[in-house]
């Protein structure tokens, strides 16, 4: 799929820096299969092109950064569908990412929403947005890594209320809870998005790469197996031409100049 | 929807709310408060309406809930009541990025207190007249009044309000700063008009932003409010109303605003 196919999404780059906007602001953005197959197209182009150093995620409008999955799209689903149509590969694809994901969020992020958020690593959100997953109002719950992301989290107690009660959470509530890095007025949340993602393009793309696989990997690792990650990729650096460069730099009181290499 | 219990209308850039039930004061019953979440929504999102006049029909502003209305219900929870009916139009209120002048034409009690105090700015006509009324049923301040009164007034004039139950008169809301200006009862709209309208010609997007910054200074610590100075000057920056605003300052002439 060619950028110019791209029905739903729309995509962006300035500098190192791409942005990938969802696209279907009177659905409120709701996530598809095509929106989907669309967001892991873009990803897998971006993953591949060296020019990206980091992507920022958002939604169109300031109503929604995603309500959720296409409700209509489940609505009449039997459960051999459901399995054919093997979403989760696609969410997959996303957790695989290897560059740095950063979350513009505006309104809400429900459901699929903020199930897509979670899988970011970094969240700015406008202070008017809310975060959710409201499933069981419709008779289900999280199935895109709802109940495990949010309790990583958010811890326990706060993930039952969220998935259990329904309750959303305000971008300050957020906030407070570790599920967003910062919160900033509406028009801000693209600046801030975009100015964090030049902060880390900046720096070597291959230490920031080995550096966000050794955090995630801390999710899922033993604090044994997560050191021996984090030594391994860390002697890894120190083969690097950027390691070499980012050294010499600090020494002769300079910019550096990473090459990704 | 069409309202029976307000007048709502858009002219000139100002966005006027009236509250209409005058044969009861004003009293909010269900239909009010929803009506009034209604014109909310609406003004929120048009972009026409760049300033917002609260005022009440007749001799009332508002005398809060109607209590009579509720007569002979059973177990009416009072809590579903300000979660469903006021504590949203509070909260649009004080989120709503476009000034909201209250024009206070008589007396204001209980929940009517409030919504005068969920505006930004107050003027009163010299028969108006603010009344903490919740004390004197057994009830507490609801619908913001104990967020916003010691905030304007200080905490112990606001328990006295809250405490004592007794009303003040439209020159003592003055003196204590519950509202902004005070004017002959017959002058009350044109002086209403006279603010609204530079506000609705004002810069609606930076003064949405001051409106946040304000609010923020009111609650948060001094390095929030600076970091949000920032962001503020920063989208304001980005405004077609700062380059208006700089030309005009440069060329000695009146900015015209657009509110972008």
């Amino acid at each position: 799929m060619q950028s110019q196919d791209y029905k739903l999404i729309l995509t962006a780059q300035e500098g190192a820096v791409a942005t990938i906007t969802l696209n279907r602001p009177d659905k409120l953005n709701a996530l598809n299969m095509a929106l989907m197959d669309e967001i892991v197209a873009a990803l897998e182009g971006m993953e591949a092109d060296d020019s990206v150093r980091a992507v920022i995620l958002t939604g169109a409008g300031t109503r929604a950064f995603a309500a959720g999955a296409d409700i209509g799209e489940m609505a009449e689903a039997s459960v051999i569908e459901m399995v054919q149509r093997n979403q989760f590969a696609k969410w997959e694809r996303i957790r695989r990412f290897s560059k740095p994901l950063i979350a513009a969020v505006n309104g809400f992020a429900l459901g699929g929403g903020n199930e897509l958020v979670m899988h970011c690593d970094i969240v700015v959100a406008g202070e008017t947005a809310q975060f959710g997953q409201p499933e069981v109002n419709i008779g289900v719950m999280p199935g895109a890594g709802g109940t495990q992301r949010l309790t990583r989290a958010v811890g326990k107690m706060l993930a039952m209320e969220v998935v259990l009660a329904g309750r959303l959470l305000t971008a300050q509530e957020a906030l407070s809870f570790g599920l967003v890095n910062r919160v900033v007025p509406v028009e801000a949340v693209m600046l801030e998005a975009q100015r964090l993602a030049k902060e880390i393009a900046s720096k070597s793309p291959l230490a920031v790469r080995m550096a966000k696989e050794a955090v995630l990997r801390s999710f899922d690792t033993t604090i044994e197996g997560g050191l021996e990650f984090e030594r391994r990729n860390f002697y890894l650096l120190f083969a690097s031409e950027d390691k070499r460069e980012g050294m010499s730099a600090f020494l002769e009181k300079r910019k550096p100049q990473f090459k990704g290499k | 929807m069409a309202y029976e219990t307000v007048i709502y209308a858009v002219a000139e850039g100002v966005a006027t709310l009236t509250l209409n039930r005058p044969d009861v004061l004003n009293a909010f019953n269900q239909q009010l408060t929803d009506e009034i979440q209604d014109v909310l929504k609406k003004v929120e999102r048009d972009e026409a309406a760049r300033c917002l006049v609260i005022t009440g029909g007749g001799r009332a502003f508002s005398a809060g809930e109607d209590l009579k209305s509720h007569a002979g219900e059973e177990q009416r929870s009072l809590a579903d009541s300000l979660r469903n009916r006021y504590n949203p139009i509070i909260r649009k209120l004080a989120a709503l990025n476009k000034p909201v002048l209250g024009a206070i034409n008589g007396v204001a009690a209980g929940a009517g207190f409030s919504l005068a105090l969920a505006c930004d700015l107050r003027i009163a006509s010299d028969k108006a007249s603010f009344l903490q009324a919740f004390v004197n049923i057994g009830l507490v301040p609801d619908s913001g009044s104990s967020f916003f009164l010691p905030r304007l007034v200080g905490y112990a004039k606001a328990a006295e309000l809250c405490m004592l139950g007794e009303k003040i008169g439209a020159e003592e809301a003055l003196r204590l700063g519950i509202v902004n200006k005070l004017v002959a009862h017959d002058d009350l709209m044109s002086a209403t008009t006279e603010w609204a309208s530079r506000l609705a010609n004002g810069p609606t997007l930076a003064l949405g932003l001051i409106k946040r910054a304000l609010h923020l200074g009111t609650t948060g610590s001094l390095d929030e409010v600076l970091d949000y100075e920032v962001y503020g000057q920063e989208i304001a920056g980005h405004s077609a109303d700062y380059d208006e605003g700089t030309a005009a300052f440069m060329a000695k002439r009146k900015p015209q605003f657009t509110g972008k």
